[in-house]
């Protein structure tokens, strides 16, 4: 093999008492595809953040074309031509997309004023370069769905064609659509001799763009395999030491009378006429790319939008919740997708962000009972295997996938009649989805109605008991299990007419 | 029936594990570190009092401890609502005025009701003005600067057009009580401390232990986060806004006994005091960050500079540029920490 264009030696890492990283050697060549997996908190983002100089190391070195190299910050990294798409958004919110891709590398006038025309067209062609349409530079990020901040994060990366790209998770946000061209942009890099370190937990992705695989495992380097060489059961057991045979529950739950009915549903500019009913014990599934409009259907049945017009009916009653607040009395939970946005407080402790929708359930007069409270959460804890299992530490310092975990945990504890889950799984490793898939089952057996909006093809087909397919803002249409198969999901969605 | 070979036991045993390697050693290494800008603070206290102790003999004596105690009691207060504050996200920059209004009303009205309803009045006052800039933010959704700005002047142009003279207290019980002493074996300590310290473990029981205060701690670090999860953020804001303004109000009532005389000037320029203890204490602007036991340890090195100070006749601006300088080393210290 040619000489590796990256090593990264006997490299080690700990956070205030936890080791994330021990020793790792890990070396990658130049116009390879090289992804890293591993379960949640086994070091990947660690690994690939000491590499883009956003972590320091405590020890080891790194070489680049066979020569050590200092990378002690994303400055020197940048300097390396080593670029980083990062699982958590490094984006500035109320700054345009421009403004965001071409940071630091405005183009300037003659008279040294700043040359908006002149950005706006580079920050378009950069994005319809890399093949991603459809987004309107001067908006501000912060109104972008996620997905499309994920795609702009890309670009950003993408100014300059880097000699290194580290993709943390980039496909966890982003739909079937968009992974593909995703990928045949990491191509297209990839003649151009770029290495390519591709985080994910979706392992069919892994073996379809990768040309070898590491596995990392408590923050050791397990092994590092050729991906025409190995499969996925032996990839899964690399990671958790353990075989899993069924990815989803096999079980069925029978469907009971109707919970949530909604009728003619509009919200101007955004869905209309949506219409479905939800009943107890079932999971529907809903499916849909990016700017279908799921997530403004599930954020109007939840109160945190409103309605232009329609109905919905809870348990046969009309309900217009004015609040998030009072979709919760009422029964109803929402897992909402962007955990950093608006799933999670950050700068508090996994027991206040696990109970925050619970609080009043835990308290008599407002005073919170500190037993009951901790009893709860780490059951919760306990049941989703959230680590480290510190209730008293920041959900800031968890891996991406412990964070999602926690917001789940948050939801579980409603207790709810109707769960609306927006993407649960985002981030989430191969053994903990199994045992997120159970619970949903379990939550279903006992008669809990749920909402599953997925972009991810085998998850909606693996769980759901019957499939609604949305395509810009409107129900294009509805599947048994047994009817839907991926061709026809991804033909209705993606053309609205049903070719299967 | 399980589809899942072998997840359980396995699972437990390792949970089981990484259990006790987190036990008591690593975990008290943890707090240490969590709390790092509590026990920051409590070091430059200490550090205060040694160097204050061993070159002057004045220090020590009952006399300028409960005088030092005594004078920290309007800021005490004052910081307390300001972290409840803080904690959401916002600041009050009106409290000085809340002070004054609260000060003035008391001493003045004493002369025509009972002396309790004076005091009851001046204390509603606080709250009615906690809740004007609670609601503005709240529920108009202004930002917590300019709304408190606004109410600052506004408010302190309220009590000069009350009385654009002093006011004294014409009710002897007044000064007698609220600005006397406890007397008995406790000796010289003020009635004013004792309400003052009464007071920090009610708010951090109420920060720390309702459900109220955690969701105050949340809606500063994320507040639609806190929105979705169906809590009524307006009102959480608003009790805020609401608690500090009675805080102030409680301290002016307090200052106008010990004082014996009330200022329509009474408190300005109290609002940076009362950021200032907050911020030494840990309290991060903007929300996500802060502590009760933290904001006592900044009220208390505050009132330790100013003491020192005093005790060496040096002039008060120099005070202003120490304590300029302990701010900065505060915020610096913590930013390592991180
Ligand atoms: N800022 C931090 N402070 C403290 N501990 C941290 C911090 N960031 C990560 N860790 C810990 O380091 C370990 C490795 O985390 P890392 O983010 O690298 O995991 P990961 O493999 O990327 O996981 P995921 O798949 O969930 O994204 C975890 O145990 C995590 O809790
Ligand atoms: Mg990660």
């Amino acid at each position: 093999m040619t000489e590796p264009l990256l090593q990264m030696r006997q490299i080690s890492k700990s956070y205030e008492g936890t080791r994330a990283l021990r020793g790792v050697d890990f070396s990658a060549v130049a116009g390879e595809v090289h992804a890293i997996v591993g379960e949640n908190g086994a070091g990947k983002s660690t690994l690939v953040k000491i590499l883009s100089g956003a972590v320091r190391r405590d020890s080891g070195e790194i070489l680049l074309d066979g020569r050590p190299v200092e990378i002690n910050s994303p400055f020197d990294a940048h300097h390396q031509g080593i670029r980083a798409v990062y699982q958590e958004f490094s984006l500035v919110p109320h700054l345009s997309v421009t403004e965001n891709i071409l940071m630091g590398q405005m183009p300037v006038t003659r008279g040294g004023w700043l040359d908006w025309n002149a950005a706006h067209r580079r920050a378009q062609a950069v994005l319809e370069e890399i093949g991603f349409y459809g987004i309107n530079v001067r908006t501000p990020v912060s109104r972008l769905s996620v997905p499309h901040q994920q795609m702009v994060e890309i670009a950003k990366a993408l100014l300059a064609t880097p000699r290194i790209l580290i993709l943390d998770e980039p496909s966890a946000v982003l739909s079937q659509e968009e992974v593909t061209r995703l990928f045949h942009l990491i191509i297209r890099l990839k003649q151009q001799s770029t290495l390519v370190l591709y985080i994910s937990h979706r392992l069919e992705e892994v073996f379809e763009v990768a040309d070898r695989i590491t596995v990392l495992k408590d923050g050791e380097l397990v092994g590092t395999v050729r991906s025409e060489e190995s499969n996925q059961t032996q990839l899964i057991r690399m990671m958790v030491g353990r075989t899993l045979e069924e990815i989803y529950p096999q079980r069925r739950s029978q469907a009971g009378e109707e919970v949530l009915r909604v009728h003619q549903l509009s919200r101007d500019g955004v869905f209309e006429n949506v219409s479905f009913s939800l009943k107890r014990g079932e999971v529907l599934g809903m499916f849909g790319l990016v700017g279908s409009g799921r997530t403004q259907v599930a954020r109007c049945l939840f109160g945190a939008d409103q309605p232009t017009s329609g109905q919905i009916f809870l348990h046969g009653q009309p309900f217009r919740p004015k609040t998030p607040r009072d979709a919760v009395e009422a029964g109803i939970a929402f897992l909402t997708e962007d955990r950093k946005r608006n799933g999670l407080v950050m700068t508090c402790s996994i027991r206040d962000n696990i109970s925050l929708a619970s609080l009043s359930r835990m308290s008599r007069w407002g005073v919170l009972s500190r037993r009951q409270q901790d009893q709860q959460v780490l059951a919760k804890v306990r049941e989703l295997d959230i680590r480290p299992p510190q209730l008293q530490r920041l959900v800031r310092q968890l891996s991406g996938g412990n964070q999602q975990k926690v917001v789940l945990a948050k939801w579980l504890l409603v207790r709810a009649d109707v769960l609306i889950l927006d993407e649960p799984t985002r981030g989430v490793d191969v053994a903990t989805k199994v045992e997120i898939y159970q619970i949903i089952r379990d939550l279903a057996e006992r008669g809990v109605a749920i909402l599953l909006i997925s972009s991810e093809m085998p998850e909606i087909l693996g769980m759901s008991d019957r499939v609604l397919v949305m395509r810009e803002g409107h129900v294009a249409g509805e599947f048994s299990q047994e009817q839907a198969t991926e061709e026809g999901l991804l033909a209705l969605a993606a053309v609205g007419s049903q070719v299967a | 029936m399980r589809n899942v070979t072998q997840t359980s036991p396995s699972r437990v045993a390792s949970l089981k594990e990484r259990l006790r390697a987190g036990g008591s050693s690593r975990r008290l290494y943890e707090t240490l570190r969590h709390h790092w800008a509590d026990y920051g603070v409590i070091v430059a206290f200490i550090v205060l009092v040694i160097i204050t102790a061993s070159t002057s003999d004045v220090f020590f004596t009952e006399r300028n401890i409960s005088n030092l105690l005594r004078q920290i009691v309007p800021n005490g207060l004052i910081s307390l609502g300001m972290l409840v504050v803080i904690l959401t996200g916002g600041i009050d920059l009106s409290v000085g005025s809340i002070v004054a209004l609260a000060g003035i009303l008391s001493a003045g009205l004493q002369d025509d009701i009972p002396l309790a309803l004076a005091i009851l009045i001046a204390l509603a006052a606080g709250v009615v003005a906690g809740a004007v800039n609670g609601v503005l933010i709240a529920r108009f959704k202004l930002a917590p600067f300019i709304v408190t700005l606004a109410t600052l002047g506004a408010i302190r142009g309220l009590v000069y057009v009350y009385s654009d003279t002093p006011q004294s207290p014409t009710n002897p019980a007044f000064r007698r009580i609220l600005g006397g002493s406890v007397g008995g074996i406790a000796g010289s300590l003020a009635v004013a401390t004792v309400i003052m310290v009464i007071c920090y473990p009610i708010i951090w029981f109420f920060l720390n232990r309702t459900s109220a205060g955690r969701a105050i701690f949340a809606i500063g670090g994320n507040e639609e986060a806190v929105r979705l999860a169906g809590i009524n953020v307006e009102r959480h804001i608003l009790a805020a806004y609401i608690i500090s303004g009675l805080c102030s109000a409680m301290a002016g009532v307090l200052l106008a006994a010990r004082l014996g005389i009330a200022q329509p000037s009474l408190g300005s320029g109290y609002e940076l005091d009362a950021i200032a203890a907050a911020v030494i204490g840990g309290a991060i602007l903007g929300g996500g960050g802060g502590s009760v036991p933290g904001t006592f340890g900044g009220v208390l090195v505050l009132g330790l500079i100013n003491n020192l100070l005093n005790l060496y006749n040096v002039q008060s601006y120099y005070q202003q540029i120490l304590k300029g300088v302990i701010i900065v080393f505060a915020v610096l210290a913590r930013r390592k920490q991180q």
